[in-house]
């Protein structure tokens, strides 16, 4: 249950603030571990469009819908949610050059635990730039504003995908490696 | 019943609402009627006409949608019908032609000429408002409806395998993205608009 994992409520807090002041209107989504809070956020928050999925691939049609309706939308998606929708993103938005802002969570890199996530976690951002989608990574909270601002800056002027990829250091708090000592002054 | 038939029998009656369109003969055989700046056709990303007809009618309530989707597009796309069975858009019409064949790319049987049951996946899906249609006049009745009262709807429509000789319209699929989004943020009006 959400409740047991150390997912941070506090940083998923201040990426849906920074996705709200970008003005996004619409999010589509389909949980996993690490977004349970932002999806718990867009669901509480009456201004806001939440579309529950049922695959990823859907949330790219629904974003173009947003698009030529007018609406900035998000899509909150694991990584292997992200390899999941490729078609859609390829032959969907890039065919036709729709904006697209993909908050990723980045399962599978450093310090993941859960084996059935390092295959995914191994080729993410190789997949990306196979694509030529712009990417950028959130490590810390006090980043993630202007990160996501631009993202979807780019995405909407560039009518392109844009990927910012939500980070172990931002989304978990289990302190998983303690710092190394300090050395002593010379 | 011919599925060229159906949208003749139709086109005044969904000429101002949103229209999204799958690729191949269905996209051909709606610009051969009368290509409008407000209809939209995707010419790939097979499965996606009702998850972009889900996105738009959350977005734009008082605007009615139609999507004309086919059963090779549905079949890839099963989940998009408990999406937009959850939202249940009071503006969205879900017209599935059925010819139970991926006819644009050489005519092979899908699932439905073996025994799948759109209306029943789409009924099972929880698109309560599902109907069947055989004959034209069952399927202008059934357009009918649904356009003149609310909530979604979706009807299946059984139509022979046949389609137009080519698949090429006379304008670039840019061209038309950008005359849809354009039509878009102009208010609906006449048969397009909600009540």
């Amino acid at each position: 249950m959400p409740g047991k994992m150390p997912v941070s409520e506090a940083n998923s807090r201040v990426v849906y603030d920074a996705l709200k002041a970008s003005g996004v209107r619409v999010v589509s989504a389909l949980p996993e571990t690490w977004l349970v809070h932002l999806i718990k956020m867009a669901e509480d928050d009456s201004d806001m469009i939440l579309v529950r999925l049922a695959k990823e691939e859907e949330g790219v049609g629904v974003s173009m819908g947003a698009h030529f309706a007018g609406v900035r939308s998000a899509l909150l998606m694991q990584n292997h949610g992200f390899l999941q929708a490729i078609n859609g993103i390829v032959s969907g938005a890039m065919l036709y050059h729709m904006p697209l802002l993909l908050m990723v969570s980045d399962r599978g890199h450093l310090g993941e635990r859960d084996p059935w996530q390092t295959e995914g976690g191994r080729y993410t951002r190789r997949v990306l730039d196979a694509l030529g989608i712009v990417h950028d990574e959130l490590h810390r909270p006090d980043e993630v504003p202007v990160k996501v601002d631009r993202a979807m800056t780019l995405a909407q002027s560039s009518l392109s995908p844009v990927a910012l990829l939500m980070t172990r250091p931002l989304m978990w708090e289990e302190v998983q490696v303690p710092p190394p000592p300090a050395k002593p002054q010379q | 019943m011919k599925r060229l038939e159906c949208l003749q029998a139709i086109y005044e009656d969904i000429q101002d609402c949103a229209v999204v369109t799958i690729m191949g003969a269905t996209s051909a055989e709606l610009h051969s009627l009368g290509h409008r700046p407000n209809f939209f056709y995707l010419t790939h990303a097979m499965g996606l006409a009702s998850s972009i007809g889900l996105g738009l009618a959350l977005c734009q309530p008082s605007r009615r949608v139609v999507v004309l989707d086919g059963d090779g597009s549905v079949l890839m796309n099963l989940g998009g019908l408990s999406t937009l069975a959850r939202y249940g858009p009071r503006n969205l019409l879900e017209i599935i032609f059925d010819n139970e064949s991926l006819l644009s790319v050489g005519g092979f049987p899908t699932a439905t000429a073996t025994g799948t049951d759109l209306a029943a996946c789409a009924r099972g899906a929880g698109i309560a408002n599902t109907v069947s249609a055989t004959n034209l006049d069952d399927f202008v009745s059934a357009v009918r409806a649904a356009l003149g009262g609310e909530g979604l709807a979706c009807i299946v429509a059984k139509v022979e395998a046949v389609g137009p000789a080519g698949y090429i319209v006379d304008t670039h699929m840019l061209e038309d993205r950008f005359m849809f989004a354009r039509a878009m943020r102009q208010p609906p009006h006449n048969g397009g608009k909600m009540p």
